[in-house]
Formats: structure tokens, C-alpha cells, sequence
């Protein structure tokens, strides 16, 4: 549902990120996301190219990264891959967890297309 | 620090840190999607901690009971504390209508078709709604169980409903957004013996399967039924606000959606 803002926030980035160092155009963008973040991967996929369209990275292509959902446990300590509707230790059953992974909604990396000459960069 | 992941990055070495090859250069950026609605909302908990306010983000399905809690509320708390309410809704502005009825300050902010708030209109609802004099400001959510959950408003704590009407696996079902709970309220209770599919003791274990911690609170705002525990912890979170306010802190939600796992990079 709200894939569309996230993309056009994304986009703001990337163009500013962009013109900082002067490219001539956004190649690859790559993002890290969880399955806590709120975030349908599909569906911001789909809203990418529109978000993109007329910025410096309407070229561009999207790889998301999906994080895996992991919890360390507060009473034996393990940490174990979890599901997002059972977050409890996976060895011991504790519910005092806290989450490592799988919350996140990242902007990992953005390349760039320049000149090729660092005095670009 | 190290040298893969980017976190040894400044803005000061930034320039010397990348080297073109082939005519494409690679910058690691790691940074929330949601940097800027969660900066806005930063400032917005400051405008906030500056009046000294407890500020509750209402989240909830539509139709869970957010304004008969509202107004229920109101009534029991009007002569004790200074209200208002900021509303989002699609269209309409029905909702405020019934809370300004109470005699309490309401905006109502229309989203157009937006399925959540964020910290932008919330902040350009506080340019038309004074907050001077205020103790507590209820912020009502778009009635979704799922895109609010992932906007920083500027709240001090966020209250999730779900009525008994709706089926006791939502917290199953919606774990981004019951995970994001500091209290959960199982809303319209007098209607439990009615419902013989809803079992609160099933719901608070789908809750606790989220390593949730948040207190549950049974009641009905219509029948004016077990409100007391909720207006006892409405008492107590605004005393804990003020308390740390004094010292120049301020309270947050359990559960912050920062993308903490990660170093952040500024460029």
C-alpha cells in the first residue's frame, strides 16, 4: 500500500546521492529489507520504475536483498532463524527475545554511472 | 569498523573512499528508507516534549472502536486533563465532529488516499492546532493494521485495538503491527459472551508469541466497562513523560523501526 511513497523517498535518495558525486546516471540499487519492515519486496519492485521516471536513475535497475527474520534469546542466549508470527527462542520457547535481524527497510548501495576518472567521484 | 561493509565511511575521507572502475562507481549508503519521515518526526517529539505532552499514536482496524474510545475517554478525563485530538481518515471529517462535540480541540487531517499517517502531516496539522496548555494528544490512525505501523509520528506510545468482533489471531496475522505495541486493548468486551469464537486468553498468547511485553486491557468504551485500568495507565505514562521531560528526556516507543542492525553511513 504505501510502497509507492517508500519508492519516491528512495528515489529522493538516489538522485541526491546521484548529484553529490556528479554521476551521469544510477545503474544498480540495491536495498535490504526484512520480513518485520512492513515492506511487500513484489510490491516495491513494481513501483520502482514509476518512482524513477525522469530522475537520474530511471535506468536504473532494483535488487532487493531479503534479511532473514533472526532472535537472540535473553535467557539461554541462542540465537536461532525465527517466523514472523512466532518470535519466541526456537531452542529454549522463551518470549524474552530480542530481534538481530528482520526489521529492516535499508538503502544498501547505489552505483553509479560517472566519467570514469576520480576527479568525478 | 571495518573495510566491507562501508562503516569506516565519513563525510570527511567520502571523496578518497571509491574508485571508478569501468566507468561506474559503487557508494554504500546503508540508510533507513524512512530517514526523512523519522527526522520529521524527531522534531516533531520535540515540539512535543517542549508543551510537556504525552502523545499516543491510535492504531487499529477500521471500525475497532479508536473514537467511542476517544470519546469515552474524554468524559472520564476532561476535568483532570487538557485532551486533543489529532483524526486521519481517508475523507470526512466525521471523527472530529464527534470529538469537538465533547467540547475538546479536534483536526481532522483528510489523506486523500493514503493508508496511513506520517510525520510530515501530522507536523502540518501542529501549524494549525496549538498545543499550548495541552496534557495529552491523542493522534487516531488510519483505521489499517498494516502501513501505520511502519511511520514514526513523533508519539511517546503507540496503543493497538483490536476488537473482540475481529478474531483472535490478528496478532498472528499483523505482527509488524502488534509487535509495535507499548498496550494492546481488546475493545467492545461486552460483547465476549456473544462471541464464542474469540477467546482473549488465545489472543494475549498470539500477542506473547511476538516477544511482546505490552500490558492487555479488556474493555467496552460503550458500556463504560473496565476503562479504569486504561485510564490508570494513561495517568502513569503521562507522570513518567513529565518526569523525564524534566530531566531534558522524553519517553519512545518499545519498538523502534531504525534499521538498527546497521551502522549508518552520512552522505
Amino acid at each position: 500500500m504505501h510502497e509507492i511513497s517508500l519508492c519516491q523517498s528512495l528515489i529522493d535518495k538516489v538522485q541526491q546521492i546521484a548529484v553529490t558525486h556528479g554521476a551521469l546516471s544510477v545503474g544498480l540499487v540495491t536495498l535490504r529489507i526484512g520480513p518485520l519492515s512492513g515492506v511487500d519486496p513484489l510490491l516495491m519492485q513494481h513501483a520502482y520504475p514509476f518512482a524513477a521516471a525522469g530522475s537520474l536513475a530511471a535506468e536504473s535497475k532494483l535488487l532487493i536483498e531479503l534479511s532473514p527474520l533472526r532472535v537472540r534469546c535473553e535467557g539461554c542466549c541462542s540465537e536461532t532463524e525465527v517466523e514472523p508470527s512466532f518470535l519466541i527462542c526456537s531452542v529454549c520457547g522463551s518470549h524474552h527475545t530480542e530481534l538481530v535481524s528482520g526489521d529492516e527497510m535499508t538503502l544498501m548501495s547505489v552505483e553509479l554511472v560517472t566519467r570514469g576518472e576520480v576527479g568525478h567521484v | 569498523m571495518c573495510d566491507t561493509c562501508g562503516c569506516n565511511i565519513t563525510p570527511g575521507n567520502l571523496r578518497f573512499a571509491y574508485k571508478p572502475l569501468n566507468g561506474t562507481t559503487a557508494v554504500a549508503v546503508l540508510k533507513n528508507l524512512l530517514a526523512r519521515n523519522d527526522d520529521q518526526a524527531t522534531h516533531n517529539r520535540y515540539h512535543f516534549d517542549q508543551h510537556r505532552i504525552l502523545t499516543i499514536n491510535l492504531m487499529s482496524s477500521p471500525g475497532s472502536g479508536k473514537t467511542a474510545l476517544l470519546e469515552a475517554t474524554i468524559d472520564a478525563l476532561h476535568h483532570e486533563y487538557r485532551i486533543g485530538v489529532i483524526e486521519g481518515d481517508l475523507d470526512t471529517e466525521n471523527d472530529a465532529m464527534r470529538i469537538r462535540a465533547k467540547g475538546v480541540p479536534a483536526h481532522q487531517i483528510i489523506t486523500g488516499s493514503a493508508c496511513h499517517l506520517d510525520a510530515h502531516m501530522v507536523h502540518d496539522a501542529l501549524h494549525q492546532f496549538p498545543l499550548s496548555g495541552l496534557d495529552i494528544l491523542f493522534i487516531e490512525n488510519v483505521g489499517n493494521l498494516v502501513c501505520p505501523a511502519s511511520f514514526d509520528l513523533g508519539q511517546h506510545r503507540n496503543v493497538v485495538l483490536l476488537s473482540v468482533t475481529e478474531g483472535d489471531d490478528k496478532p498472528s496475522k499483523y505482527p509488524v503491527i502488534f509487535r509495535a505495541a507499548d498496550l494492546v486493548l481488546f475493545t467492545k468486551s461486552d460483547l465476549l459472551p456473544v462471541l464464542d469464537d474469540f477467546s482473549p486468553e488465545r489472543a494475549e498468547e498470539n500477542l506473547r508469541n511476538l516477544a511482546s511485553s505490552a500490558p492487555v486491557i479488556q474493555l467496552s468504551a460503550r458500556h463504560a466497562l473496565g476503562l479504569q485500568p486504561w485510564l490508570d495507565w494513561l495517568r502513569g505514562q503521562l507522570v513518567i513523560q513529565r518526569s523525564q521531560v524534566d530531566q531534558g528526556e522524553s519517553i519512545r516507543p518499545r519498538i523502534q523501526h531504525d534499521g538498527a542492525h546497521f551502522p549508518e553511513v552520512s552522505i
